[in-house]
C-alpha cells in the first residue's frame, strides 16, 4: 500500500508513477476492490486546516476521518448535513471512512430528499490529476460560479479524474429537535404515495423510507422544538388516509431509525448481492416487483432502492430499460467483473465520460477499469 | 474590453451561412438583416456591443441539432443567448458568430407534483416556471433578480443564484437534468427525474458552463412545496462591523433563514430616495426573511431578535403583516434601480468568507475616496455574495474605465481574503481576464481540457469565461483568425 503524507508527496508518487493505481481513502466502501493496479491510499493526508463556524465552513484534508469531523463540529453544534452513510456494516469492510470518500463517491444519506446531495455541499477541493499536476477548483465560499464546476465533476468521480486531497465543506447547525412519523402495513405502491403526499407537503419532511420488511414506512422531520411538535401533528393528520400513524419524539429513538436506514443495516451479514438502485420515486414499487429480489428498502421517498438479491444474479437484466441507474455495491470480484459495477451509459455519455478520463488521466493510470 | 477579431472566411460566406439556416428553420427564423441583428449586439453588460452575424430563434431541440450541425460545419462559432439578461456578457456576439436565442422555446413540457419535479424549455423565463406551478402550492426556488426576464436556459449557463439561496442553493443544487445539443448536432439526455449521476456528474459541470459545452433546450427541474408563509425582520445598526456580526451569530445560533439581504449608507439613502420604503438612515441595515407556520415563524425571529438586540440596533422592526412586509422589501428590490436614477453604475458580483464582511467593506470605502467614485453595497450577506455598486458618467471620458479599474480591484481584494470573482453572474468578458488572479495557469488548463472534451473545435462562445491569451492555441485551430 502506497501511502504518502502530503499532498505534494503524492503529486510526486503519481507523475512518476509506471503502473496503474487503485486508489482509495479509508477502505471502508470497497470501490477501490474494483480496481486493477497497486493500492494508494489518501488516509494518511489528514488534518482539519480550517473551521470557521460562523460562515458554515469547514477545510479538511481528504484523509481526514469522518468521525473527527462529526466530532469538531459537535463542539460547536454544527454537522454535515448530506448525513454520508457508513459501509462498514454493510460490506463487512473494517477501517476509518475518510471525508475523501466520501466526497469521491457522492455519499449521501437520507436527508439529501430535503437538504441535497454530498456534491450540494463541496464548495471546494484539491486533486492530483493523472499527470501528477495539483488542481484547484471551488474555493471556500457559499457562491462561487467562477470558472467550470470541477467540483461537482470531480464528487462521485471514484477517483478515475484525480485524487482528492482537500476539500471544502459547506456545513449546518445541528438541529435541536427530530421526530418521526410512523404509518404500518402500507404496500409498496401506498408506502410511496403517502411518502409522496408528505415531500409535497409544506412540513420540510428530511427523510422519508419505507421497509417492506417490517412494513415501516417512516417520514421525519427536524427543528426547533415546537416546531417539530407542530409539523409532526399536521403531517400525522395529512397521512392519517393512508393508515393510523404514530409519532415517534424519543430522539434516541429517532436517531436509530434513521441511522439503521441510512446505513441499510437491514441487509448486513445477509448473504446475497446488493444492488443501489437511483430512480424516479413513482417507478420504485414496479421496478422493485420486477427485480424480484430477496428483500428491499426504500429510501428518499422511493428515489433510492436498495435491493438484496440471489448471488450473481444479472438484476439490470430483470429490470429491463428504465430511467435511472442501478450500481453494484456489494457481490464477489467475479460477479462484479462480470455484470460492471455501473450502469452502462449511453453511447454519447460514456463517450463524454471517456474523453474527460483521457483528458485528465491520459496514461489510464487512475483506478482504470473502474466507470469504464 | 478586447474580443478575438472575427474570421474574415466566416464573414465573406455570410450569405451562404444564412440561407444554409434559413433552409432549416421555419419562415423568420433567421434575423440578418443589419437593422434587425442590432437587438442582438449586446446584453446587459451594455457598454460592449457587436451585432453578430446573424441571429436564430429556432423552436424545437432538432432544429437547435441542425443549426449548430450547419454552424460545425461552416466553422461558425455560436453564441447561446436566454434572455440576454447577463450583467457578464455571456451573450456578447462576435461579428463572425451566430446568435443562437432560444426565446420561442417556451414550454412546459410536463409537471410531476408526488415526484416533484417541472420539465420545461429552455428559452422559459424563471418567474414562470414558478408560475406553472404555484397554484398547486409549489414554487422553482432560485429566483435571480432579473427573473421577471431571465431564461431557464441562461440559469443553467451561469448557474445563477437569487436572494433565497442561503436556505434553497443554487441552480445547479435545484437541476436535475437536461437535454443538450452538442455542437456537432448530437442530441444528449443527461440525469433525469432520479437524484444521482450514474456515472461521471457532467450534469454538474455543464451547469455554470456559460453556454461552451452545449446548448441546452429542456431541462428538468426540482420544485418545492410553498412554505406556509413567510415575514421579514428589519435591522438597523450605526455600524457595518456590528452587523455582520450580527449575522454571524444568527447563523451559528441555527436558524436558517431564507435570506439575509445586507445595505450600507450609501444605498439605503439612494434607495430611501427613490422609493421611500420608510428605512432608518444608519450605516448598515439588515433584512432577515424566515419561513414557516405563525408560530414556526414566532419561534425563529424571537431567536433573531434576541441576538439582534444583543448588539444594540438603531431599529428593529418586524413586519405585522402583509403590507409591512412588502414594505420592507420594496427598498431593497428597487435598490439597483435607485442607484441607476443617481448615476450609471456597474454591478460587481464577488464572494468573500463571511467573517471577512467588516475589513471588505472598509477597504472598499478606503478605495472609493481613492479613486473618486461613489459605491453603494447591497447584497447577499449570509452567504458573503457581495454586490457593490460602482458609480461613474458613462458620458465622461475616461469614466468607465476608471469604474472597471476600480472593480477589478475590489474582485482583487475578495479573492485575497479567500473568496471569489463571482458568485451568480457568471464570468462572460466582464471578469475573464482577472481569471488568472483566482486560478493557477494549471487550475485553468484543466477547466479549458472539459472543453476540449464537449466542444474539441472551440466554437461555442469561444471567447468568454478563459483570458483570450489562455485560449488563444485553441480558439485558432477552429480558423478563427489570431
Amino acid at each position: 500500500m502506497i501511502r504518502p503524507n502530503s499532498e505534494e508527496e503524492l503529486a510526486g508518487i503519481v507523475a512518476g508513477a509506471k503502473r496503474a493505481l487503485s486508489i482509495q481513502g479509508g477502505g471502508t466502501r470497497g470501490f477501490a476492490d474494483n480496481a486493477t493496479g497497486e493500492r494508494l491510499t489518501s488516509a494518511a493526508i489528514t488534518g482539519i486546516t480550517l473551521y470557521e463556524p460562523g460562515a458554515l465552513t469547514l477545510v479538511a484534508r481528504a484523509g481526514t476521518p469522518v468521525e473527527e469531523i462529526r466530532e469538531r463540529l459537535a463542539k460547536d453544534n454544527q454537522r454535515l448535513p448530506f448525513e454520508p452513510m457508513d459501509h462498514r456494516a454493510l460490506l463487512g469492510t473494517t477501517g476509518e471512512p475518510t471525508i475523501g470518500g466520501v466526497v469521491a463517491a457522492n455519499v449521501s444519506g437520507p436527508r439529501r430528499v430535503m437538504v441535497g446531495a454530498a456534491r450540494d455541499y463541496v464548495l471546494g477541493l484539491r486533486f492530483v490529476d493523472g499527470r501528477g499536476t495539483v488542481i484547484r477548483n471551488g474555493g471556500r465560499v457559499m457562491k462561487n460560479v467562477t470558472g467550470y464546476d470541477l467540483v461537482k465533476l470531480l464528487s462521485g468521480s471514484y477517483g478515475t479524474l484525480g485524487i482528492l486531497t482537500e476539500v471544502s465543506l459547506k456545513v449546518l447547525p445541528k438541529v435541536a429537535a427530530s421526530a418521526t412519523v410512523v404509518l404500518k402495513g402500507l404496500s409498496d405502491a401506498q408506502a410511496v404515495a403517502a411518502m409522496a403526499a408528505g415531500l409535497g407537503s409544506p412540513f420540510e419532511v428530511s427523510g422519508a423510507s419505507h421497509n417492506p420488511g417490517t412494513g415501516e414506512t417512516l417520514l421525519r422531520l427536524e427543528g426547533f422544538a415546537e416546531s417539530v411538535r407542530y409539523r409532526s401533528e399536521r403531517l400525522a393528520e395529512l397521512l392519517k388516509p393512508f393508515a393510523p400513524p404514530r409519532i415517534e419524539a424519543n430522539p434516541d429513538a429517532v436517531a436509530k431509525l434513521w441511522a439503521a436506514i441510512r446505513d441499510v443495516t437491514a441487509f448486513a451479514g445477509k448473504d446475497g448481492d446488493v444492488w443501489r438502485l437511483s430512480v424516479k420515486p413513482s417507478d420504485a414499487p414496479a421496478l422493485v416487483a420486477r427485480a424480484g429480489a430477496k428483500q428491499a428498502l426504500y429510501d428518499w421517498g422511493g428515489g433510492l432502492v436498495w435491493l438484496r438479491a440471489e448471488a450473481d444474479t444479472d438484476l439490470r437484466a430483470s429490470l429491463g430499460a428504465f430511467a435511472g441507474h442501478a450500481t453494484l455495491i456489494r457481490a464477489s470480484a467475479e460477479t462484479r467483473a462480470r455484470l460492471g459495477v455501473f450502469q452502462p451509459e449511453p453511447a454519447p455519455l460514456a463517450r463524454l465520460s471517456a474523453g474527460l478520463r483521457a483528458q485528465f488521466d491520459p496514461r489510464g493510470i487512475l483506478n482504470p477499469g473502474m466507470m469504464g | 474590453m478586447e474580443m478575438p477579431k472575427p474570421n474574415p472566411d466566416v464573414l465573406s460566406k455570410k450569405d451562404r451561412i444564412v440561407s444554409r439556416l434559413q433552409d432549416a428553420l421555419q419562415n423568420g427564423a433567421v434575423i440578418h438583416d443589419e437593422s434587425e441583428t442590432r437587438a442582438y449586439e449586446c446584453d446587459a453588460l451594455s457598454a460592449y456591443r457587436c451585432p453578430p452575424l446573424c441571429a436564430v430563434l429556432p423552436s424545437s431541440t432538432e432544429e437547435v441539432s441542425a443549426i449548430l450541425k450547419i454552424c460545425h460545419e461552416e466553422g461558425v462559432p455560436v453564441v447561446p443567448r436566454g434572455s440576454g439578461t447577463s450583467l457578464a456578457g455571456g451573450a456578447l456576439p462576435t461579428a463572425d458568430a451566430v446568435i443562437l436565442g432560444v426565446a420561442r422555446l417556451n414550454a412546459v413540457l410536463e409537471t410531476d407534483y408526488p415526484n416533484r419535479f417541472i420539465r420545461v424549455q429552455s428559452g422559459r423565463t424563471n418567474l414562470s416556471v414558478t408560475g406553472a406551478v404555484e397554484t398547486d402550492g409549489f414554487f422553482y426556488a432560485p429566483d435571480p433578480s432579473s427573473q421577471l426576464a431571465c431564461a431557464i436556459a441562461g440559469n443553467i449557463g451561469m448557474n445563477s443564484g437569487g436572494a433565497h439561496c442561503l436556505k434553497y442553493g443554487v441552480t445547479t443544487n435545484n437541476l436535475l437534468g437536461v437535454t443538450m445539443v452538442m455542437m456537432d448536432g448530437t442530441i444528449i439526455e443527461v440525469g433525469g427525474a432520479h437524484m444521482d449521476a450514474g456515472g461521471l456528474d457532467l450534469l454538474g459541470v455543464i451547469c455554470g458552463s456559460e453556454g461552451q459545452l452545449g446548448v441546452v433546450t429542456e431541462a428538468t427541474l426540482r420544485i418545492l412545496p410553498k412554505p406556509e408563509g413567510a415575514r421579514p425582520v428589519l435591522i438597523g445598526y450605526d455600524s457595518n462591523e456590528v452587523a455582520g456580526t450580527c449575522v454571524s451569530d444568527i447563523i451559528k445560533a441555527g436558524v436558517l433563514p431564507v435570506a439575509i439581504e445586507f445595505m450600507d449608507r450609501p444605498c439605503i439613502e439612494a434607495t430611501e430616495a427613490f422609493a421611500k420604503a420608510g428605512y432608518p438612515m444608519c450605516e448598515a441595515l439588515l433584512i432577515i426573511e424566515v419561513e414557516g407556520s405563525p408560530a414556526e415563524i414566532d419561534e425563529q425571529l424571537a431567536v433573531i431578535k434576541e441576538i439582534a438586540r444583543r448588539h444594540n440596533p438603531v431599529e428593529l422592526r418586524e413586519a405585522q403583516d402583509a403590507d409591512e412586509a412588502a414594505r420592507i422589501w420594496l427598498g431593497r428590490k428597487s435598490a439597483f434601480g435607485a442607484m441607476g436614477q443617481i448615476n450609471d453604475y456597474m454591478c460587481l458580483d464577488g464572494t468573500i468568507p463571511v467573517s471577512e464582511l467588516p475589513y471588505v467593506l472598509r477597504r472598499i470605502g478606503e478605495m472609493s475616496k481613492e479613486y473618486g467614485l461613489g459605491v453603494g453595497n447591497v447584497f447577499h450577506a449570509g452567504d458573503g455574495n457581495m454586490h457593490p455598486l460602482i458609480l461613474y458618467d458613462a458620458n465622461k471620458p475616461g469614466d468607465l474605465e476608471l469604474c472597471e479599474a476600480f472593480g477589478a480591484d475590489i474582485l482583487k481584494l475578495c479573492v485575497e481574503v479567500g473568496g471569489c470573482l463571482t458568485g451568480e453572474h457568471g464570468v462572460g468578458i466582464e471578469k475573464r481576464d482577472l481569471m488568472t488572479v483566482q486560478f493557477s495557469p494549471e487550475d485553468l488548463e484543466a477547466q479549458m481540457r472539459v472543453k476540449d472534451v464537449f466542444d474539441p473545435e472551440w466554437l461555442l462562445n469561444p471567447a468568454k469565461v478563459f483570458p483570450l491569451a489562455s485560449s488563444e492555441a485553441r480558439r485558432a485551430q477552429s480558423g478563427e483568425a489570431a
